[in-house]
């Protein structure tokens, strides 16, 4: 430890290149994406899955599942769209709120790296646009509560228990909600993105650490967006996945939601350093960094099985059939492996892969882990989502693989442009050093 | 350490400084010395490797007395609710080992906590009445003491070895101390 580095600021590549090479790769996943979702569209299109689902799944799921009316295929494009929507949206929203976590908690370690997840924030706006379209093309496809008549006691289609949540779950409220979720965060983010610009262009670094007045600044503003955040991820959970299955609830979701977007946000994270350390950027971040990186994955997955469980175990325990028909298509029905699966990988996966210290500083079985915990994660969005959309028609084929495709390059796109509009470290973070010495054992 | 009956003869050191007794260390053990111990007051960092120490064994202790908790726990609750005395519980099988997950995590946490602090305190010699294993009080303030056994370290004088610690930057003479 009396040992430095034996690299130093001089040896950084400062500025993050967008280069050709890099835009190709996201370009040829984005056309390989668009050329599975257009077949499956096609094949879908022209029947040839079509199977005689309707009436045996319509018993099976009963106020859960297929209420709305019948299976057309289009229902799972929309779900698949509504899904990678809510899982990416979360990730790029889990960039943010990590840096702001570090910035409210003084945190030196991370300056090095905080640039990263600070350029999730840039893909929100997608997911806004593309979420909004998706709920006026899709929405009855999407939220049975949305269904015309439903609060009307005349009305064939009246609901009782929908017609006493109507006084949230109605559309005008409802897309007010979703308006300002976007609007607050990327206010904020744009603000956050603002303040580093600023910071960059500190002439006078020593008068800079005396009196840091934008990164206190940022430190402010990191609290208020965390308060902004502990409440629009709860309602944004409720409205955009609970409401699906309207007639269920639980008040574990929001920290559900939560847990599974954190942990999947901790694994882009990893993935994107390791991604840029191998490219030749970040060349001080070393095993110490990566460390901690894992740590976060390590932690936040056994934090993600804690309120999964949480959430499980009262309404097992309970066994109020109001409550357990959530779980019944899911653990009994079409989603039996999907259920038990999903559980392997986001609990006793990572929580074997990632045990040691020596794992965690491993940028091979980080990998190993980041990616187990992605595709996990997809899986717990797509248990959420699925049963209560599109109940037993659900499954893993074109449709599935070509939409995350293509989120997958619009997200590196969106992340890759924002990385490459401002500089990859922050000269003038007053815990650079800190972070550039940072060791642990 | 246990106490044997025949007392051990000892050289202690007394270092001021850790970036002292890292250097120190290092030039020690690369000339042959072998050092029993070395008494920090606070943890110093990658000590244990400098010192080529094994890997503790207090992990596989660890998962030893967590894995009783969880047997434990399982058999206690299986026999309580399966046969002892069996309830109905919202008209679920009597063995419904959901709801023994909180009860065997709980134990399987508190065997490994309790008998973490157990191996602790007989691996130090400490507890009610009985007496630590102390070369100078001074390590728990301010000192960085190291021990060496005169015994294994045959191929040296207790003058050579003095010397050697002198040489090191102890900060005062090293004595002598029967154990």
């Amino acid at each position: 430890m009396a040992e430095g580095p034996k690299l130093t600021i001089a040896d950084e590549k400062m500025q993050f290149e967008f280069t050709p090479r890099l835009r190709r790769k996201i370009f040829t996943t984005l056309a390989f994406g668009l050329v599975l979702l257009l077949a499956g569209i096609g094949l879908e299109a022209a029947g040839v899955f079509a199977g005689g689902h309707g009436a045996e799944e319509h018993a099976l799921l009963g106020g859960g599942g297929d209420a709305h009316g019948h299976y057309h295929w289009t229902k799972r494009l929309w779900a698949n769209l509504w899904l990678c929507c809510v899982y990416f949206t979360g990730i790029a929203l889990a960039g943010v709120f990590f840096v702001s976590v570090n910035y409210v908690a003084w945190a030196g370690w991370s300056a090095l790296i905080k640039r990263v997840p600070e350029a999730f924030g840039g893909f929100l706006p997608i997911t806004f646009v593309l979420m909004l379209i998706l709920f006026f093309v899709a929405g009855h496809d999407l939220f049975h509560w949305t269904h015309e008549g439903i609060t009307d006691p005349k009305h064939p289609n009246y609901d009782a228990i929908i017609a006493s949540k109507a006084a949230y779950l109605n559309v005008p409220f409802f897309l007010g909600r979703t308006i300002v979720y976007f609007g607050l965060w990327y206010l904020l983010f744009a603000y956050f993105r603002k303040l580093s610009k600023k910071e960059d262009q500190v002439s006078d670094y020593r008068a800079y650490l005396e009196n840091p007045t934008t990164y206190n600044r940022r430190v402010y503003f990191s609290a208020v967006f965390l308060v902004v955040f502990a409440v629009t991820t709860s309602m944004a959970a409720w409205d955009w996945v609970m409401s699906i299955d309207t007639h269920w609830f639980s008040t574990m979701f929001g920290w559900y939601n939560f847990a599974s977007w954190f942990v999947a946000g901790m694994a882009t994270i990893t993935l994107a350093v390791i991604y840029l350390k191998e490219s030749g950027y970040l060349k001080l971040v070393n095993q110490h960094h990566l460390h901690d990186l894992g740590k976060f994955m390590f932690a936040f997955s056994i934090f993600w099985t804690y309120i999964w469980f949480s959430q499980f175990l009262l309404i097992y325990y309970a066994h109020i059939p109001e409550e357990t028909f959530y779980w019944e298509p899911r653990l009994f029905g079409h989603y039996r492996e999907v259920f038990f699966l999903n559980l392997f990988v986001n609990f006793t996966f990572p929580f074997l892969a990632l045990m040691t210290k020596e794992s965690k500083r491993t940028t091979i079985f980080l990998k190993i882990a980041a990616i187990a915990i992605l595709i996990g994660h997809y899986l717990d969005f797509y248990m959420m989502i699925m049963p209560g959309t599109v109940g037993d028609n659900a499954g893993f084929f074109l449709l599935e693989f070509g939409t995350l495709s293509i989120f997958i390059a619009v997200f590196i796109f969106m992340v890759a442009r924002g990385l490459a509009q401002l500089p990859l470290i922050p000269k003038n973070d007053p815990y650079l050093k800190e972070s550039i010495y940072f060791t642990q054992f | 350490m246990a106490h044997s009956k025949e007392p051990k003869k000892f050289l202690v050191g007394i270092f001021d400084d850790e970036d002292v007794l890292i250097p120190a260390v290092k030039k020690l053990r690369a000339s042959g010395v072998k050092i029993h111990e070395v008494y920090t007051p606070y943890p110093v960092h990658d000590l244990d490797v400098y010192l080529g120490y094994k890997r503790s064994r207090l992990s596989k202790a660890a998962f030893i007395f967590g894995a009783t908790g969880t047997l434990l726990a399982i058999l206690m609750q299986s026999f309580m609710l399966g046969f002892s005395w069996p309830m109905n519980i919202g008209g679920k099988d009597h063995l419904a080992y959901p709801d023994f997950v909180p009860v065997t995590f709980e134990l399987t946490v508190l065997l490994a906590a309790l008998g973490m602090v157990a191996t602790f305190l007989i691996s130090n010699n400490l507890g009610p009445g009985k007496q630590a294993l102390m070369f100078d009080p001074r390590s728990t303030d301010d000192k960085f003491v190291m021990a060496i056994e005169l015994e294994k370290n045959h191929q040296f004088t207790q003058m050579q070895i003095e010397e050697l610690l002198l040489q090191h930057g102890v900060s005062e003479k090293p004595k002598e101390k029967e154990v």
